[in-house]
């Protein structure tokens, strides 16, 4: 997993609270057995028609979204399914960090394992940069994972809240079982004494 | 002495592995790991790459569900992709040494319906599968939550999670249902008043004289919804319920280990005066069979009520968002409930598709006709459902009154097997989930009970079951 530390790019403003999985990626998608080839598969059914045409008002769409990389959401985003097949469309559509209010708990976790950032903002500076985005056009927003802050236009400063946790593994993108597997002696240790019937 | 300790606190502490001063986490030890198709193939393609193991294939089970045909013959698959993900299932399992319930089995079925009936999931344990709906679980007293698949192949690898502590979440139901209201309606009502994201962050223990009133299949129920509420997990404390639901089961204890089982599952609940982060209260007395009339689990109301005004919302995101939910429905405001007319009836998933579901289900369209127009089916559970419902003769009871009557699988709860609702068409569904295409791109949702669904396969269009004969 490749290492994050800060990213700039152009923002997309996606005005909407409790975007669930079933959205970010529709379930014909989960049937591929790869972790990749996921960008057609993202918000396949607010994007493309049944024939598969670009829908012309979905926002992701407008030609000054075009190679965006921040998403700008509403609260509760990724809620619902564990399909971690949503971080992977998000990141294969060229996604680098996610902004929102809050994020469903596994979500949040699946973007963290994929070095997506989820960077959750207040709700007045979620609404602020939501607007600032939507106001400028060719916007950028810079998520600082390192000074843990979003910077947007119009000199809004967020703090990110994220557990350190989840923050450094972003930060170092290590391969976490290698890093479990140190503790080898102490899941061996717990194995001895684990209360099984 | 220790201060009180919750059932989560108690789970939490007898799982730590290794702590992270840094960070607060802890490595916590998984009981049992649950495998379906869907979210595993590319975690064991993770461990082959990197020439792991799977550690403990003793603690890991597998099923084959959410791709699976439920008509006969559900062989071959005509899909060619759903084909390809079930092989790899198959072949994973025999390359990693894990056991697998398969297509072959008489004892397949949904991964959380097949957990429970065979006796694998049990109090005290920590469960986890590459599946939110894992919360059900949670109804024996154990701490069950859904992972993602790169957290599957961490858990192949090394048996163990690495989770921060949750915040709690006390949900008391107290009173008594009325008949025909039951544990769907309950937690439908916890999604409408405390929302979607309600209790992101939170493992919910759900308390009180109503809860203890349930058997085990309704206390699953309400598990198995807390992720439609954001929460982490759902438990309820065992108790001789419990108990009694487990004994004899194939993998449960048994003999002298049985005993010890007992004598440790009977330390695990909430003790007194133990605290939680938060506390709701519902008293399930005065409540109605609840409806969904938008496309999250939060828009809810009861049977009684109409199609509110997107205009009656507090705020504008909100009122923008119940619009779209009307218009994705195709409702209109101040429509009443009871006016809402179906094209299909699902009674399945594993939300509501277990005996009790059907034998409620069944008491309510016996000796009566689906309405013409309406296509229903039943798809139960698991073969092992299957088998102790025709047992008791409820198939005939639902193909006499024109029901299809399914092999098990997840079926159209989200429909990646053949069974898909078409664009436009209305279903009153015992499932979980009523986002938008959820069902079938551009199919329309109404989240239920399974008594709920019957009677609206009967009458065409939602009834206030309360005042069905035979119910009431």
């Amino acid at each position: 997993m490749e290492p994050f530390r800060s990213h700039t790019g152009l923002a997309v403003p996606l005005d909407r609270a409790n975007v669930d999985t079933d959205q970010i990626v529709p379930k014909r998608f989960l049937k591929s057995i790869e972790r990749t080839g996921f960008a057609d598969a993202l918000f396949a059914d607010w994007r493309f028609d049944a024939d598969g045409r670009p829908r012309p008002d979905f926002v992701l769409n407008l030609e000054r979204y075009r190679g965006a990389s921040v998403l700008v959401a509403g609260a509760n985003f990724g809620c619902g399914s564990s399909r971690e097949h949503a971080p992977w469309a998000l990141r294969d559509y060229g996604f680098r960090a996610l902004v929102a209010p809050s994020f469903a708990d596994i979500f949040r976790q699946n973007c963290v394992q994929n070095g997506l950032v989820p960077a959750q903002v207040g709700e007045e500076e979620a609404r602020a940069l939501m607007a600032a985005v939507e106001r400028h056009e060719g916007a950028t927003v810079t998520v600082d994972l390192e000074a843990r802050r979003v910077l947007g236009p119009d000199g809004i400063v967020a703090e990110i809240a994220i557990d350190e946790a989840a923050r450094r593994r972003l930060l170092e993108g290590a391969d976490e079982i290698a890093l479990t597997l140190r503790h080898e002696a102490a899941i061996a240790a717990y194995e001895e004494r684990r209360v099984a019937f | 002495m220790s201060a009180p300790s919750t059932l989560y606190d108690k789970l939490w502490r007898s799982h730590v592995v290794a702590e992270e001063e840094a960070t607060g986490r802890a490595l916590l030890y998984v009981d049992l790991h649950l495998v379906h198709e869907v979210t595993s193939p590319q975690a064991f393609s993770g461990l082959r790459m990197a020439g792991r193991r799977v550690r403990r294939p003793d603690l890991t089970l597998a099923t084959i569900d959410h791709n699976v045909p439920t008509d006969e013959p559900i062989l071959p698959i005509a899909d060619a992709m759903s084909a390809r993900q079930v092989e790899a299932l198959e072949q994973n399992c025999r390359d990693f040494g894990v056991p697998l319930h398969g297509l072959d089995s008489d004892r397949r079925g949904i991964v959380h319906v097949i957990g429970p009936e065979l006796g694998a999931t049990q109090p005290g344990k920590v469960v986890v599968c590459g599946d939110s709906h894992t919360s059900t679980h949670g109804a024996f007293g154990a701490l069950a939550f859904g992972i993602g698949t790169s957290e599957v192949e961490h858990v192949l690898a090394t048996q163990c999670l690495w989770q921060a502590r949750s915040r709690q979440m006390a949900v008391e139901f107290s009173g008594t249902f009325a008949p025909g209201v039951g544990a769907k309606d309950a937690i439908l009502r916890l999604i409408g008043e405390i929302g979607t994201g309600g209790a992101t962050g939170h493992v919910i223990e759900y308390r009180g004289e109503a809860v203890r009133a349930m058997g085990m299949e309704a206390r699953m129920t309400l598990c198995n919804m807390s992720i439609e509420a954001g929460a982490r997990a759902g438990m309820v404390a065992p108790d001789d319920t419990t108990y009694a639901y487990l004994e004899g089961r194939p993998m449960a204890p048994a003999g002298a280990a049985w005993e010890r089982a007992l004598a440790y599952w009977q330390t695990l609940p909430t003790d007194p005066g133990a605290v939680f982060d938060t506390t709701v209260r519902i008293d399930v007395s005065a409540l109605e069979p609840q409806v969904t009339w938008g496309t999250n689990p939060g828009m809810v109301t009861g049977v009684g009520g109409t199609v509110p005004d997107p205009a009656d919302f507090p705020t504008p995101a909100q009122q923008e968002a119940a619009a779209r939910a009307l218009a994705y429905m195709d409702l209109r405001a101040g429509t009443p409930i009871t006016d809402i007319a179906v094209d299909r009836v699902f009674i399945g998933s594993c939300t509501n598709a277990r005996l009790e579901d059907l034998r409620a289900a069944a008491q309510v369209v016996r000796g009566r006709r689906v309405r013409d127009g309406v296509r229903a089916m039943v798809v139960p559970g698991s073969q092992g459902v299957r088998r102790a419902a025709e047992r008791e003769g409820l198939d005939r009871i639902f193909r006499d009154a024109g029901f299809e009557w399914r092999q098990s699988g997840c079926s159209l709860c989200l429909g990646m097997n053949p069974d898909l609702l078409r664009p436009g068409e209305r279903c009153a569904s015992t499932s979980n989930r009523n986002f938008e295409g959820r069902q079938g791109p551009g199919g329309r949702t109404h989240l239920v009970s399974p008594v709920m669904a019957a009677a609206a396969a009967v009458a065409g269009r939602f009834v206030d079951v309360r005042t069905w004969p035979g119910v009431a």
